[in-house]
């Protein structure tokens, strides 16, 4: 059963640094694993906490977001504003009791192609480590 | 023209197709637009690039058991003329409401297929991209089984959004007729020229007093060994006379506002001191202003390096760094200055010296800018095992090119800095801090030290009867027009190459001549050379004010902290900061050559929407639904263009956005508590669409 798991993780990045950044690692067929499904965004401020509880109660078992590097984000501050959101929604997820580590928040440039693909077999390995999410029992 | 016209009249602008969040009174619908969403999916093999690892058979029979989908194909290049027809001919055959392409990155062929989306006669924003190339095939490429999983779930994700897409109107907006280029090199002057040249009003901005860079520094230049300074000059006359052209030296970027088309830039202009003739003239001072006569220089009593000649050269607090500056004006330095007054005392009647002069701040207006921001040397004494600064008889090549040079500090004899003497033997030490992997160097090659090195080598032997140069190397990179022939040249004059990696020199205390300590790889041995004077083809660097500027921009920089480019071989002079164009350098090394192509490059592509008049901004902008809107204006200070403000409307507040300054970010879309904002094509129910149908979602 647990060799069976596929983790459902859910990456919401931002069309300038970190999709261009996952795109060169394209580029250079730099291989990671395929356990991510990716929603683009212009920006990492656009990502509202809401959509990070939605993708949880639908039973993701991690999520990433991803953006520029502060100070090199497209549009100058997004990535602050959304980076404080990020810790608004971990806090959230220690007080219902869910693994905060199931959400994390990276900085990928667009010229960062191999840090992309390590930044994915992290949270794919965490995710492992933290085995499926319990939401998704409870909704059973 | 007639089908953009019938989709202009279906759907305009603001209206939304019914999705869930969004009340009605922000977008009454007609009641046939509220047709169930028809989606056309068109699978791409690109080659065996997509059909290599992703099983294209498995992912159309998926596709056809989605919600929504009303047709799906799959073909070897969607993005040809015949692939591209097929979305076309599908949109009318099968009333599709949005299409969906599943092929590489929205990053290269989102433009392709929303063209090709709006030929068919539906609205181009209704178009989706499933990356199933960058993002999937080419990253999984030993796991089929993996990677066919991942790109169905990507197409059942962009399906959903297409369902759900709306009718978006590009705004269009008035290009201003002026261009800004930012640092006048050789690169920066070549690109204003050519704007000008095409009647472009043109800012050109540099730092330093004077423009000319690096070029102007250089004594020859290869492979033709025409001298720079007689091709250079020339040029900085040309861009300090040309009408169109407004220099602005010793001046930098403040502050930068807007975006392609309306770029607002606040300059700073460093205080000089020194009034010109025309400043002058504009405050009543007739015939007045510095006419560059230097009577001022020698009264000077305060003595500093001079940095154009690497510091090899005095220079006064009052100066100007060498005799062909453009403009020709002299300039304070005040961080030096003692403002004893006696320059101004000398300059008398022309009252050109202005001692309390303060830095001045002017905001100008243009449609498009080019980045020439050049080059500096990396600080080559981090190498510590090579000596520089720590042996006296250890010198840069750009040290090498001032000392060489006619007009250089020494008349242009090569002499040791320890004693004045003329080298005999001298060791070039090729990739000085280039492709150097550990950690201390720069990993990428410098791309014109090979050649320059070779050139260093020819002039010492014209120059110097009996000399015996030596180049160590690593590999001889001489890939231009000419430049193999000239390194044969070379090898022919009687330069030795020694291929090794020099590990360290030491030297003699009593002599201070140096040994050099390398291996020789092609004999297998090691190699000890007694050298006079030691060259080091030192690695450059982005310029020091080079993050800065960038940022103010808006313009990504590579790992190296070069500028990055839009597309490295389809858009190299291009930026991600649409209407920002980079020449020269800043972008990459490059030889004076490449310099001058890409700056010509830069020009043209940065001409372009001056001369359109117009262009079309993404309509990616931010809409109130007013109903559900609070008035509470926590999105107002979360803009960072200031483009929200609440007004009173029909009694209550409530937001609204300035469509002009919104550039779409969604960073109060992201935190609208009430919900009441409509990010245009990542709307939250379009987002919530994707997130449902990759967890919740799957085959009907
Ligand atoms: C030792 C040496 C020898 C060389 N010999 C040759 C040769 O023989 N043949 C050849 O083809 N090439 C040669 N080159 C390469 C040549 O120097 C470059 O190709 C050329 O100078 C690049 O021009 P550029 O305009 O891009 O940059 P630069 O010459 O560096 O000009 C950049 C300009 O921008 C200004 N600037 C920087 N930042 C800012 C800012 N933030 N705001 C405003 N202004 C700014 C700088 O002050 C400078 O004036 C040599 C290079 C070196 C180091
Ligand atoms: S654009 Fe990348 S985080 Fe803002």
């Amino acid at each position: 059963m647990a060799e069976e798991w596929k983790p459902k993780i859910m990456g919401i990045i931002c069309n300038w640094c970190s999709y261009a950044g996952a795109d060169l690692a394209g580029s250079a067929r730099t291989q990671y694993p395929p356990d991510i499904r990716i929603i683009r965004v212009m920006c990492t401020g656009r990502v509202d906490p809401l959509f990070i509880l939605k993708a949880f109660t639908d039973g993701a078992d991690g999520v990433l977001v991803s953006g520029c590097h502060f100070g090199d984000c497209h549009y100058l501050e997004g990535n602050f504003k959304g980076a404080k959101r990020m810790f608004l929604v971990k806090s959230l997820l220690k007080n219902i009791g869910l693994e905060h580590k199931r959400l994390r928040m990276t900085f990928v440039s667009a010229s960062e192609g191999a840090k992309w693909a390590k930044v994915v077999e992290d949270v794919v390995k965490t995710v492992h480590e933290l085995g499926p999410s319990p939401i998704k029992e409870l909704s059973k | 023209m007639a089908d953009t016209k019938k989709n202009k009249k279906e759907s305009p602008a603001k209206k939304v197709v019914k999705v869930e969040g969004v009340p009605q009174s922000f977008s009454p619908k007609k009641e046939e637009e509220k047709k169930q969403a028809r989606i056309g999916v068109l699978i791409c093999h690109c080659g065996t690039n997509i059909a290599g690892s992703i099983d294209i058979k498995a992912l159309e029979e998926y596709t056809k058991t989605l919600p929504n989908v009303a047709f799906v194909d799959n073909y070897q290049y969607v993005c040809s003329t015949p692939g591209q027809k097929k979305i076309t001919d599908a949109i009318a055959q099968h009333n599709l409401t949005g299409t969906v392409v599943a092929a590489c990155s929205p990053r290269l062929h989102e433009p392709t297929f929303r063209t090709a989306t709006k030929e068919g006669g539906l609205n181009p924003f209704r178009f989706e991209m499933a990356n199933i190339r960058e993002q999937n095939s080419w990253v999984h490429m030993h796991d089929g089984e993996g990677a066919t999983e991942k790109a169905k779930d990507a197409v059942r994700i962009a399906v959903a959004k297409a369902s759900l897409l709306e009718d978006l109107i590009p705004k269009s907006v008035l290009v201003e007729k002026a261009a800004m280029v930012v640092g006048a090199g050789v690169a920066g002057m070549q690109a204003a020229l050519d704007l000008a040249n095409a009647g472009i009003k043109t800012y050109l901005i540099e730092t330093l007093p004077t423009i000319g860079g690096r070029m102007s520094q250089l004594d020859k230049t290869f492979p033709t060994l025409d001298c720079s300074q007689c091709i250079l000059t020339p040029k900085m006359v040309d861009v300090g006379r040309a009408p169109n052209i407004e220099l602005m030296t010793y001046t930098e970027v403040d502050a930068v506002e807007g975006y392609i088309g309306n770029f607002d830039v606040t300059l700073r202009k460093k205080a000089s001191g020194v009034l010109s003739m025309a400043q002058a003239e504009a405050m009543g001072i007739s015939g007045g202003g510095c006419n560059g006569c230097g009577d001022c220089e020698p009264v000077c009593p305060v003595i500093k390096p001079n940095d154009f000649e690497m510091g090899m050269k005095p220079r006064k607090a009052i100066y100007i760094s060498h005799p062909q500056v453009v403009p020709l004006l002299y300039t304070i330095d005040f961080d030096s200055c003692v403002k004893c007054g006696l320059c101004v005392t000398v300059c008398g009647d022309k009252k050109a010296i202005d001692l309390e002069m303060k830095d001045e701040f002017v905001k100008v207006k243009v449609g498009t800018v080019v980045l020439a921001l050049g080059f500096e040397l990396f600080p080559i004494e981090k190498k510590e095992e090579w000596g520089y600064k720590r042996f006296e008889n250890v010198i840069t090549s750009l040290e090498f090119e001032r000392l060489i040079c006619a007009s250089g500090p020494t008349g242009g004899h090569l002499v040791r800095p320890s004693d004045g003497k003329t080298p005999k033997k001298v060791a070039f030490i090729l990739c000085a801090g280039s492709r150097d992997n550990t950690g201390i160097g720069k990993p990428y090659c410098s791309r014109f030290c090979c050649m320059y090195s070779l050139k260093h080598a020819h002039q010492i032997i014209e120059k110097i009867p009996g000399v015996q140069p030596y180049i160590f190397y690593m590999d001889i990179r001489s890939f231009g027009k000419m430049y193999e022939e000239f390194y044969y040249r070379i090898q022919d004059e009687g330069t030795k190459f020694i291929r090794g990696r020099v590990s360290h020199i030491l030297e003699d205390p009593a002599t201070k001549n140096l040994m050099v300590h390398s291996d020789d790889t092609l004999l297998d041995q090691p190699f000890r050379l007694e050298a006079d004077l030691v060259v080091l083809a030192t690695a450059v660097q982005p310029s020091v004010d080079t993050d800065r500027t960038r940022k103010l921009f808006g313009v990504s920089c590579s790992m190296d902290g070069w500028l990055l480019e839009a597309h490295p071989k389809l858009n190299p002079c291009g930026t991600t900061t649409a209407g920002v164009f980079l020449a020269g350098v800043c972008q990459g090394p490059k030889d004076i050559p490449d310099t001058v192509a890409s700056a010509e490059g830069a020009a043209s592509a940065a001409s372009i929407p001056i001369h359109m008049g117009e262009v079309e901004l993404e309509p990616y902008f931010a809409q109130c639904i007013e109903e559900k809107c609070a008035g509470c204006g926590m999105c107002v200070n979360l803009c960072p263009y200031k483009a929200l403000a609440l007004i009173e409307k029909e009694g209550r507040t409530v937001m609204e956005v300035t469509e002009a300054k919104c550039k779409g970010c969604g960073t109060c879309g992201g935190f609208c508590p009430g919900g009441a904002i409509w990010m245009q094509h990542f709307a939250t129910p379009q987002i919530i669409g994707q997130i449902d149908a990759f967890l919740l979602g799957g085959a009907q």
